[in-house]
């Protein structure tokens, strides 16, 4: 078991040294993420006042389309040099370099995601900090459910010439369920009488999902990479 | 210099077959009915136009692709059966290089020696790097590599581990002739060495002397080469001109 968490934090490692050189995706992703609230903050916001509730929608929307951009380019990294194959023929487990890739989507993701929270609580009324405990638990379960599938589909679809079309096509039915949950649970928290055991209930579900997509992905990405 | 031994519990073989194996890809048959059987201390030029299936088949014997009929038995062993075990006993040097471009030199083999487990990371890396001239731009990221300085480390890449079956597609592209000549002294070196190695090239006057036999493939069969004594050139253009 040692083995397969070294090897999973070795890929980490690498995939965040590499991204710490060329910062591609840290400044796409987050460009991409800010001009999201941006843009919502002017819709949402009506006489200094936002529209209830608009904050919850605004950071998993944000969530999901900087992980999407954030996916499918750290896989066309590894296929670009043809690395994939040579993670793929390393003696290990292979389910470990998906845990490897996987974590360093997520750590990605909540760098992004620190830099939404802070815009859209600039914008907003802030009340994302109401409770900042649940809120993260809440956070950190939906990505880490959105970034397994994410990462499976990525990985499946690195060789295909049309990735960019399927990935979206593929992601998001399946991952709909968590970007509900963590909707609901958000709004849940952020209500002027915070509904606590709601938002335990979506936390639940979200982390019922996580155990499920990562058990699948998992068990599948072995069979699954072998042309 | 000499490298540490590998570690002594993994698998071995020194025998590869490959019966009847076909791959299709949807309605493309890539490669049809190939059966060869490769030895321990042999050096097998694979030879064919483009298009012939020579990647396809390098992609079989590392056991990324599997075959969509036949079998390849390495040892005892398949794919299947031999796992991980038997990753760690291939070596392969794809056209694409298999590195990364934002790692420094030195970063990208200690990556690959700590993926694939090896003891004395420091003292093969450092190896590594001598072998590959690359001593003195070791911490250079690898970005700013030619191609035949980015060749020399991807060779050294896929012979990190010192594999049993080295595979090598166009491992002579982008290196100059200095590099060319060590790098067939080499590979007499892992010939003497017992390895069993596949070297992909259309560069027929390089391995002229080189390879011990030649496994020839066009339209995904395979064809074999007149034992007439002319050139490896000249042979393989005649069975080519057949096969068509």
């Amino acid at each position: 078991m040692s083995e397969f968490f070294r090897i999973a934090w070795l890929v980490m490692q690498k995939d965040i040294r590499v991204e710490s050189r060329s910062r591609e995706l840290v400044y796409t992703t987050a460009f991409f993420a800010t001009s999201c609230v941006l843009v919502f903050s002017i819709a949402f916001v009506r006489g200094g006042r936002p529209i209830d509730e608009a904050e919850a929608g605004i950071v998993w929307v944000a969530l999901a389309y900087t992980g999407q951009l954030a996916l499918s380019r750290t896989f066309e990294r590894e296929l670009s040099h043809d690395a994939l194959r040579g993670l793929l023929l390393a003696p290990v487990e292979r389910s470990s370099v998906f845990v490897g890739k996987l974590l360093g989507i997520v750590m990605l993701m909540v760098v992004v995601e620190v830099v939404v929270v802070f815009f859209v609580s600039l914008f907003f009324s802030g009340t994302l900090f109401k409770h900042v405990f649940w809120f993260s638990a809440l956070m950190a379960s939906g990505t880490i459910g959105f970034a397994a599938v994410g990462a499976l589909f990525a990985a499946m679809l690195a060789r295909t010439q049309s990735r960019t079309v399927l990935l979206p096509v593929l992601l998001y039915p399946v991952t709909v369920p968590i970007l509900i949950a963590g909707v609901s649970g958000t709004v849940a928290l952020i209500q002027p009488e915070p509904n606590l055991d709601l938002a335990r209930f979506w936390l639940a579900l979200t982390i019922f999902f996580d155990v499920v997509f990562l058990t699948l992905t998992l068990w599948t990405f072995e069979p699954l990479m072998t042309e | 210099m000499s490298l540490p031994p590998s570690n002594p519990d993994q698998f071995d073989f020194d025998r590869l077959t490959v019966s009847g194996a076909s791959r299709v890809y949807g309605r493309r048959r890539a490669l049809s009915r190939v059966s060869v059987s490769l030895h321990a201390g042999e050096l097998v030029g694979l030879l064919g136009p483009n298009g012939a299936g020579k990647s396809t088949f390098l992609g079989l014997l590392s056991t990324l692709i599997a075959p969509s009929a036949g079998t390849v038995q390495y040892g005892e062993r398949n794919a299947q059966t031999g796992g991980s075990a038997l990753r760690r006993q291939i070596g392969f040097l794809s056209h694409e290089l298999q590195l990364y471009p934002e790692l420094t030199a030195s970063e990208n083999l200690c990556f690959f020696s700590r993926l694939y487990g090896l003891s004395d990371t420091e003292s093969r890396v450092s190896v590594a790097l001598s072998r590959a001239r690359l001593d003195d731009r070791s911490h250079d990221l690898v970005l700013g590599f030619s191609r035949g300085m980015r060749q020399r480390l991807a060779v050294e890449r896929a012979l990190l581990h010192e594999p049993r079956l080295v595979l090598l597609d166009e491992p002579f592209t982008g290196l100059d002739e200095r590099s060319c000549l060590e790098l067939r002294e080499r590979l007499f070196v892992l010939k003497e060495s017992r390895r069993i190695v596949v070297i992909a090239t259309h560069d027929l006057d390089l391995i002229e002397g080189l390879v011990d036999r030649t496994v020839t493939l066009s339209g995904g069969r395979l064809i074999d080469l007149a034992d007439s004594g002319d050139s490896v050139r000249v042979r393989y253009r005649e069975a080519i001109r057949r096969a068509q």
